[in-house]
């Protein structure tokens, strides 16, 4: 039987005294993308947050097999990397530093990056083409090319599964599909296992294998963009009148 | 500039201060002689000292000493400022954050007003030491019970408060007492000791240990300016580091402040002008912190010394009068903006 990349059985996030994601469960087979889609609140950047750790969760969350509890932050830094909303790019840091910082996981407490890690940053700043700007300080560096360094040092972190919260949501529409195509690239050519949250619901449609629709922290529906992307489950939990035509989300006028 | 090159214009300034420090006086020593008397104290090669006894004397028991401490503090505080401003990720951290100072100035407060009669010259350094590490493990209490702020917000506040009311107690056992305002005062506007050795065998050990754990989590404090959740999602304990950091800059703060006084700025501007010409990487911050900390402060030690001869100027007076307008005149003409 192939370990599962992702699994979440009965998962809650308790915040401010509320289930801000509530008893959910669901698994992503290796190199699946699964898109979480849902409106503001629903509960996705929360779950992403409990996958890494970084809220305390009730329920079980395994990463290839191995339940989170079980693992030491390092490990679990070694088996996911992240490339969050809105990253903190230290303006003077140079972009070849930047990368490095996604071999952490793999340095010890005292240690220094040795030669194996080089390498990997190396060949993750070739692979984003990001060669001419790695001496470049990142706050140098334009929205997308920032977003490349983000990716970057995501991808020099060697970790199966890559979670992406709003990867585009900063970049224009050119920027956007760039990104994704890169990452459906990288997905393809790495191996990776890809599960992120986006807001626009089109794009999600256009690159996820499977889409989850969160609300209320629930999962109120799942499978692929033409079975989740239907008008009458976007009006009921976006509150959003929408046309969908041929995969594209339309706002329409109420 | 190479970070190899960085480290060796840094070192080559510190050399030259040291240089400077000592040979530059009320005595002036020249450096042939000097050298050549520092060859006469090595045993077996019966080299003969040019110097007097007096100006031998001059040299290596107040002189040398003084500036072997001045160059201790420099370091100490500079690097811990620099560290200060990485864990908290606040530019405006300076080493007395967390309540050392006040704390420091209470111990030394309480030292001169009821210790007089027993010899306070050698009780103030421990009453400060141990003034500044309880203010510290309070405001780290409280900070603690309060829960974890985001960059360590929770703590500065908690350092902010513990701060106030020691400044509090140690104004109020001052204004009772003030006959002793005058070396209270001295203490607080800072002056580096012309006691000898016995201040650098004090504050070398804690300067060595405290320096050396900072330096080994330069790599640590790159990876927590991406913040807290980003550095946890790296696999890094950011509280572990945190209170690392924090327990060797302060214990290395506190012995400096013991031995020295408050001197202010030096905390703040070495860091943000290294980091306006070298960038903001902790791996060549803080050694070079370490080099030109120390060798600033002697540099300002000499300006003390020798402006008003022979009367000294607080150090404290020195390094914001020279250092404000040198970092402003650093902040002008860098292309870089001051980002922690």
């Amino acid at each position: 039987m192939r370990k599962l990349a992702l699994a979440l059985e009965r998962v809650t996030v308790e915040l401010g005294g509320r289930n801000v994601v509530d008893g959910v469960s669901f698994a992503v087979d290796p190199g699946e993308w699964v898109t979480m889609i849902g409106p503001n609140g629903a509960g996705k950047t929360s779950l992403l947050r409990a996958i890494t750790g970084l809220v305390p969760h009730k329920g079980e969350i395994r990463l290839g097999g191995v339940g989170t509890r079980q693992l030491r932050r390092r490990e679990v830094a070694q088996r996911v990397s992240v490339v969050p909303q809105s990253p903190f790019l230290p303006a003077g840091m140079r972009v070849r530093e930047y990368v490095l910082l996604g071999r952490t996981p793999y340095v010890s407490y005292l240690g220094r990056e040795g030669r194996r890690d080089q390498a990997a940053a190396a060949a993750a700043i070739e692979r984003l083409d990001l060669a001419d700007l790695a001496q470049r300080e990142l706050g140098t560096l334009s929205g997308g090319e920032q977003q490349r360094a983000v990716l970057a040092r995501a991808l020099a972190q060697e970790a199966p599964l890559l979670l992406l919260d709003e990867p585009t949501s900063a970049l224009d529409a050119g920027r956007q599909q760039e990104a994704l195509e890169l990452i459906d690239a990288l997905r393809l050519d790495a191996g990776l296992t890809v599960v992120a949250a986006m807001h626009d619901l089109t794009l999600a449609g256009l690159y996820a294998s499977r889409l989850l629709l969160l609300s209320g922290g629930r999962v109120v529906a799942a499978g692929g963009p033409t079975e989740v992307l239907t008008e009458p489950l976007i009006a009921e939990h976006y509150g959003a009148s929408v046309r969908v035509v041929e995969g594209a989300v339309i706002p329409v006028r109420r | 500039m190479t970070p190899r090159l960085w480290i060796l214009a840094a070192s080559l300034f510190l050399v030259v201060s040291l240089v400077v420090g000592a040979l530059v006086g009320p005595v002036h020593i020249g450096l042939a002689d000097a050298v050549q008397s520092a060859v006469a104290r090595i045993p077996f090669l019966h080299v003969r000292s040019p110097l007097s006894p007096t100006d031998d004397a001059i040299l290596w028991d107040i002189r040398v000493p003084r500036v072997v401490v001045g160059a201790l503090v420099g370091a100490m505080l500079a690097t811990a400022g620099a560290s200060y401003q990485g864990v908290f990720r606040n530019p405006l951290a300076d080493p007395y954050l967390l309540g050392v100072a006040a704390g420091a100035g209470l111990g030394a407060t309480l030292a001169v007003v009821y210790l007089r009669g027993v010899d306070f010259q050698n009780t103030l350094p421990p009453a400060a030491f141990a003034g500044g590490a309880v203010a510290v493990v309070a405001a780290y209490a409280i900070g603690r019970s309060a829960g974890a702020g985001p960059g360590g917000a929770t703590l500065v506040l908690a350092g902010v408060t513990v701060a106030a009311f020691f400044t509090a107690v140690q104004t109020f056992v001052q204004q009772q007492h003030s006959d002793t305002i005058q070396e209270v005062y001295s203490w607080i506007l800072g002056r580096l000791p012309s006691s000898g050795w016995r201040d650098v065998i004090i504050l070398l050990p804690y300067a060595a240990v405290a320096i050396t754990g900072i330096l080994l989590h330069r790599r640590l404090l790159d990876v927590l300016s991406v913040g807290d959740e980003e550095a946890a999602s790296l696999g890094v304990h950011v509280g572990h580091v945190r209170l690392a950091v924090v327990v060797c800059a302060t214990v290395g703060t506190a012995a400096a402040v013991a031995v020295s006084g408050l001197i202010g700025f030096v905390g703040i501007i070495v860091p943000h002008a290294i980091r306006l010409v070298a960038g903001p990487s902790y791996r060549l911050l803080l050694p070079l912190s370490v080099l030109v900390g120390a060798g600033f402060l002697v540099l300002a030690d000499v300006i003390a010394r020798t402006a008003l001869s022979p009367a000294e100027l607080p150090i404290g007076v020195v390094t914001a009068f020279f250092g404000a307008p040198f970092f402003a005149i650093v902040l002008r003409t860098s292309r870089r903006m001051a980002s922690s």
